[in-house]
């Protein structure tokens, strides 16, 4: 039986080399996507582009408005110079918040009992980043007011202080850097797609050609069939995911934490898991476009969206929580992200490589299931 | 003409002989929307948060309802000491831990300032920070909430000198939802990956038959056969258009503010696009099989990540933000967007659909070119 496999992994192994430019699109283009996606995944709203209506325009207001530009979230796009102008700045993208500070601004600020507002307007298209933006204006208010009450207590010495005195600490990332915790997501996703593309196609191509007849008519069992064709590719998987990692620590500075032997376990029972889905996808599929259409519409979106990769799977509404076991990257992240970034032991996360164990177990079993009924049809 | 009509005729004819493909085109995208629509959601809720009460005033009580009043946060645990709330953190259990300081209510009576303490889990610096804008929004709330109450016990008018409040107003979205501004974008991917399916093998699928050596000696001119290939798939590409853009309205509810007539058509010029893409792969690749890892990651996977359709565009380098302008996506997605959620038209979209029309153009006549060359 082994001599068998090893035969059909010869053969797979051969073909592959024959097409080197298949080869270089497996080997490079995964090292290359992590290296420009790594810069593109982030979060971290800076350079917000903010448009001011100055309408008072005395020293105050522009010092009101200097809080802003100096802060290095904010950066000044546009002076509005009329109120028309303001629908076609944030419907245009020219601003994504408009800043209207009012005609009695300052003289407000330096007379008693009165209080001076400031209207906001934020584009709250993207509400994610719309958020993000409103806590920053908070916080540059804030920040305004305190040196006003500061100024005045210097000159009047009376103590006017907020009365409770709120201190947030950011614990594992303290910069509240975003890219760290979303490039193990990206890794798996480069991973699947490979993997499970790969496996798919070359089981299917076989079929598409004719030459499966071939084989069926040989002694070899279709395990052994299956085995001997997805091993090269899941060796090949794990050499990409070795040079992903060495790319994520040379370009992002991703240390692992943790231990590498447990990455290297989780790993593998990733990539298996991805496999046991590309042969699965193959039994069912009988031309390359087949395949093809299925393999994308399983890995792409999914893994992007229902993994917890971009989007808290907490969020989500319980029925599509139960969807989310379909992408086993779900299962891998959690192991990375604990491995990685984390540092913490197997106790943390060994209910994922279970998960992943029995994922490949179920996907395997539906492809042998799907294999045999077709194979009683003739 | 009559010869482009003839070509047209004869991929009809082999869509017919493949039903697989026709089901998975026009359900899938339908079944994933679905699914992934309900799923692309960042609004942050119910915040795990751990309380360390280290005051257990009434004070201190009224507080800490205060925040669970607001609806943001879920007060999971109350935490015994600190080593409980740290462990509570590290499991994950919680992302806040709240400490409240021992004299909270008596400095507060004080005039002092009460201190109190926020740890936030920020593995998820995202979510960190939202949360964090909460408590901090909270807080303040209470805070003018006691103050008022002080100030009124004691018989003086609220004195709130001279501080600047912001009156923040959300346009377009005022309860800042997240699902609306993503399920377009879904919509766009769906139809760029069915697309893709479709014209990434058309070409290379009759070079490996060997088929496309019978075609190459009929007197048909490749511009033709271009014609003839896209014509079916920007068919199709149309219905599954319809099919998308109706199942987001019907699924999701989402109700088009801008004209639907423009909509329709940008999409159409998108799809084009899309298509251009497709046929370029599958006239530069010698195997089906290199054209599909060629259209997963040269075409898609820039198209998901370069697009802004998570990830804003503006966030990233600026090396970066050069490579987005390649990307077709990059322009329908601001498009599909503005006409859905701000209800701009084409008297602000214009250049975007410019742009799209441009690249679309460019992308069809270079593989037009390429497949020239292959015929020579």
């Amino acid at each position: 039986m082994l001599n068998r496999i090893k035969a059909i992994s010869k053969k797979e192994i051969k073909q592959l080399l024959r097409d080197k430019r298949m080869l270089f699109v497996i080997f490079f283009f995964p090292v290359f996507l992590l290296a420009v996606f790594g810069y593109a995944v982030n979060f971290d709203v800076k350079n917000i582009k903010l448009a001011v209506y100055d309408k008072c325009n005395t020293i105050e207001s522009r010092d009101f408005i200097n809080t802003f530009s100096s802060s290095q979230y904010f950066r000044i796009t546009a002076h509005i110079q009329a109120e028309s102008e303001i629908n076609n700045i944030l419907d245009t993208k020219k601003a994504q918040l408009i800043l209207i500070v009012p005609r009695e601004f300052s003289h407000k600020l330096v007379s008693p009992n009165e209080k001076p507002e400031v209207q906001v307007l934020i584009d709250g298209v993207d509400g994610n980043t719309a958020t993000i933006i409103k806590n920053y204006v908070d916080a540059a208010v804030n920040s305004f007011n305190q040196n006003v009450q500061a100024a005045i207590m210097a000159k009047t010495g009376i103590k006017i202080s907020s009365p409770i005195d709120l201190r947030p600490v950011f614990w594992f990332n303290p910069n509240l850097d975003t890219t760290k915790f979303l490039i193990p997501g990206l890794i798996a996703m480069i991973l699947i797609l490979t993997a499970t593309i790969t496996v798919s196609l070359s089981l299917v191509r076989e079929k598409e050609r004719g030459t499966i007849e071939q084989i069926n008519v040989s002694s070899i069992k279709t395990i052994e069939l299956l085995i001997g064709k997805s091993l090269p590719f899941l060796i090949i998987a794990l050499i990409n995911a070795a040079f992903i990692l060495l790319a994520g620590f040379i370009l992002f500075n991703i240390v692992v934490k943790g231990s590498f032997l447990l990455l290297l376990l989780s790993t593998l029972l990733f990539l298996s898991s991805a496999v046991a889905l590309g042969i699965f996808i193959s039994t069912v599929a009988d031309s390359q476009q087949v395949a093809f259409s299925f393999a994308t519409f399983a890995t792409l979106l999914p893994s992007m969206i229902l993994s917890g990769f971009v989007f808290p799977i907490e969020n989500m509404p319980e029925i599509i929580q139960f969807f989310t076991n379909l992408t086993p990257v779900k299962y891998f992240i959690v192991a990375l992200r604990a491995i990685i970034l984390k540092g913490v032991g197997l106790g943390a996360f060994w209910s994922q490589l279970v998960y992943l164990c029995i994922f490949t177990f179920v996907f395997l079993l539906l492809a042998f299931i799907v294999q045999k009924k077709k194979e009683m049809k003739t | 003409m009559k010869t482009i009509l003839h070509f047209i005729k004869k991929e009809f004819l082999q869509f017919r002989r493949d039903p697989k493909m026709f089901a998975i085109i026009l359900v899938a995208p339908v079944v994933q929307l679905l699914l992934l629509g309900y799923a692309v959601n960042f609004d942050v809720k119910n915040v795990h948060t751990a309380v360390l009460d280290f005051s257990k005033t009434e004070m201190s009580r009224k507080y800490v309802e205060s925040l669970k009043n607001s609806g943001y946060f879920a007060i999971d645990y109350y935490a015994e000491d600190y080593n409980d709330l740290t462990e509570l953190i590290d499991n994950g259990k919680v992302i806040l831990g709240l400490t409240i300081e021992k004299d909270f209510e008596n400095n507060i009576y004080r005039n002092e300032p009460a201190k109190v303490q926020i740890i936030l889990d920020a593995s998820d610096g995202n979510t960190a920070a939202i949360a964090a804008g909460y408590t901090v929004g909270a807080t303040g709330l209470f805070a003018k909430r006691i103050s008022a109450d002080f100030l009124e016990k004691k018989g003086k008018k609220l004195s709130l000198v001279n501080t600047v409040t912001a009156q923040t107003r959300v346009w377009f979205n005022p309860e800042l939802k997240t699902r609306n501004y993503m399920i377009p974008g879904i919509v766009a991917l769906l139809l760029m990956i069915v697309t893709l399916i479709l014209t990434s093998l058309a070409i290379v699928k009759e070079k490996e038959i060997g088929t496309l050596e019978q075609l190459i000696v009929t007197p048909i001119k490749p511009y033709q056969m271009i014609i003839g290939k896209l014509v079916p798939f920007a068919l199709l590409g149309f219905v599954s258009v319809m099919v998308v853009l109706t199942a987001m309205n019907v699924i999701f509810n989402i109700p088009v503010k801008g004209s639907v007539l423009f909509l329709f058509v940008s999409t159409f010029v998108y799809v084009l696009s899309s298509l251009g893409l497709g046929l370029f792969v599958s006239t530069i690749s010698k195997t089906q099989q290199q054209a599909m890892m060629l259209a997963i990651f040269v075409v898609m996977m820039p198209m998901v990540f370069l697009s802004g359709f998570t990830f804003p565009i503006e966030n990233m380098p600026q090396f970066i933000q050069y490579i987005t302008y390649i990307i077709p996506l990059r322009y329908f997605m601001v498009i599909i967007r503005g006409v859905i959620l701000k209800g701009v038209g084409f008297a602000e979209l214009w250049p975007e659909l410019l742009v799209l029309l441009l690249v679309g153009g460019a992308i069809l006549s270079f593989s037009i070119l390429r497949f020239k060359k292959k015929l020579d």
